[in-house]
């Protein structure tokens, strides 16, 4: 293990190292002692607390509803959003001025808007316009939400996969004598969703994470929420954040490692002409960075 | 109150941050272990989950009470304390990226003229690598403004909690939904504006 940023250590680098290692760790150690001792003297490692994950009935009454709630607003946001992106990001690069304008805006308007606020309006909204019934009104305000936003962020996760293709498939197409509308659906768009597919399942790792977010604000009974109930039935606060944490962990590690597969085997098996577009690229998008031009490279 | 939360949080993730990027490239295969671990498990967390244990673990379980007696300011106290915590993990991503955007020629230079680790990080590597990163951190920046809001969720009196509050009140549900869409337009617009272009300005010219 060698990196470019230090020297192969010698018997005094080393003997550095070593001491750093045991001050790290020594207060790490201590860190965790306190943290220990503090649970011990609330005595949340007595295991009346921790039990119930050993039983079925807090599995099959909480977490797992919990669990499956989540990823069906996760699934039907993903299922929505997508072919709502996919208009707007070729729209964005549609040849009429209006068509451009009018996307752009709707797109960077909605990046630019907390999540949390779209939820929260949309919960509101279907309260007083609509008579959807107070039962489905969660499930419908949180996807509501997430399709918004990550509608916007997926069209422009399209056009940087679009964008990303070299200019001479286009001119080729053109050549042959394809319209525009043949050239999108049959030369660029299927090169661009290989090239986008890692960037699309990373954002999916971004909408899981925002279930949560229905469940504290609008009672949307997710993961987070059934935790809450769970806590309030067995008093156990932290093994519940635990558990729960751990759940979110492995789900998001789950679908990160397959972006990023995915990713690698596309990187190597060269059939598409543009670059693919990575994990990385997904956590810029998320920023929405109105109006200005850095990052993505590709200014309307 | 949306404001004061972001410069805070921005300020300690930024810190925070920069720390757990350096460990990552240390010398010490613990450091680097330590930061690769917290990146991974704190970016698959939900905010919400981790603003809420800071609120319901750190402070009722723990007795966290951040110096201080009254409820709200410990709230917002948790939520800066939550927010870096998280944003954190995505400036070390930011800063490592940009570590690895400067060539190799400039680490090697610095260490044939016998700089040491920490010398060749703080002299020579970080200097470049954070005027490349401006705009990634400008994107991270602007997504932590739009993070606050998740604070409401523990009773902080940010920007969504107002929302709330004023949206079950008031008839008017979308004029006040569009006003303050509109503030977080106007907040998160000039960030992004601004940082780009001095982020073009500083770039190192290659």
């Amino acid at each position: 293990m060698s990196s470019v940023l230090y020297d192969t250590p010698g018997p005094r680098a080393r003997r550095r190292n070593l001491l750093l290692t045991v001050v790290f760790s020594v207060l790490f150690a201590l860190l965790l002692w306190w943290a220990w001792q503090k649970m011990d003297e609330k005595g949340q490692f007595t295991s009346a607390l921790w039990k119930p994950f050993t039983e079925s009935e807090a599995w099959t009454t909480y977490l797992l509803p919990g669990l499956a709630n989540t990823l069906k607003a996760a699934a039907l946001a993903m299922v929505i959003a997508l072919p709502l992106g996919a208009v707007f990001g070729i729209a964005r690069l549609s040849d009429h001025r209006w068509v451009r304008g009018v996307s752009g805006t709707v797109v960077e308007f909605f990046r630019a808007i907390p999540v949390l606020l779209l939820m929260l309006f949309a919960n509101e909204f279907y309260s007083r316009s609509t008579n959807v019934g107070s039962e489905d009104r969660p499930l419908y305000a949180v996807v509501t939400g997430l399709v918004l936003y990550n509608a916007a962020v997926l069209a422009e996760v399209v056009r940087a996969g679009i964008l990303s293709l070299p200019k001479g498939q286009t001119e080729a197409a053109y050549a042959i004598g394809l319209r525009k509308g043949q050239t999108m659906s049959s030369i660029l768009l299927p090169q661009a969703v290989t090239a986008m597919l890692p960037a699309i399942v990373s954002q999916l790792v971004v909408i899981v994470k925002d279930t949560a977010l229905g469940g504290v604000m609008i009672g949307f009974t997710e993961l987070l929420n059934s935790r809450g109930t769970l806590a309030a039935n067995y008093a156990n606060v932290i093994p519940s954040f635990i558990v729960v944490a751990v759940m979110f962990i492995v789900l998001n590690f789950i679908l990160t490692s397959f972006a990023s597969w995915l990713e690698r085997r596309l990187r190597r098996s060269k059939r598409s002409t543009g670059a693919v577009l990575g994990v990385e690229k997904v956590d810029e998008l998320n920023a929405a960075e109105v109006g200005g031009g850095f990052g993505s490279g590709a200014s309307a | 109150m949306t404001v004061k939360l972001t410069a805070l949080s921005a300020v300690g993730s930024l810190v925070w941050g920069t720390l757990l990027a350096a460990m990552r490239v240390s010398p010490v295969p613990l450091l680097r272990g330590f930061g690769t671990v917290y990146v991974n498990v704190v970016r698959n967390i939900p905010l919400t989950v981790i603003i809420l244990f800071s609120s319901l673990g750190l402070a009722d379980i723990f007795g966290a009470t951040m110096g201080t007696g009254d409820f709200k300011v410990q709230g917002f106290r948790l939520a800066v304390l939550g927010l870096v915590a998280y944003t954190a993990a995505f400036v070390c991503e930011a800063v490592r990226s940009g570590i690895n955007t400067v060539p190799m020629g400039q680490a090697e230079a610095a260490r044939a003229i016998g700089l040491s680790f920490s010398q060749t990080l703080t002299l020579v590597v970080l200097p470049q690598a954070f005027r490349a990163v401006i705009g990634p951190l400008a994107n991270v920046l602007i997504a932590l403004t739009k993070n606050t809001t998740v604070a409401a969720a523990i009773g902080v009196a940010e920007a969504a909690y107002l929302m709330k509050t004023m949206i079950e009140n008031e008839a008017q549900t979308l004029l006040i939904g569009a006003i303050f869409a509109f503030g977080f337009v106007v907040l998160t617009l000039p960030t992004g504006l601004l940082l780009g272009r001095l982020g073009k300005r500083l770039a190192v010219k290659r």
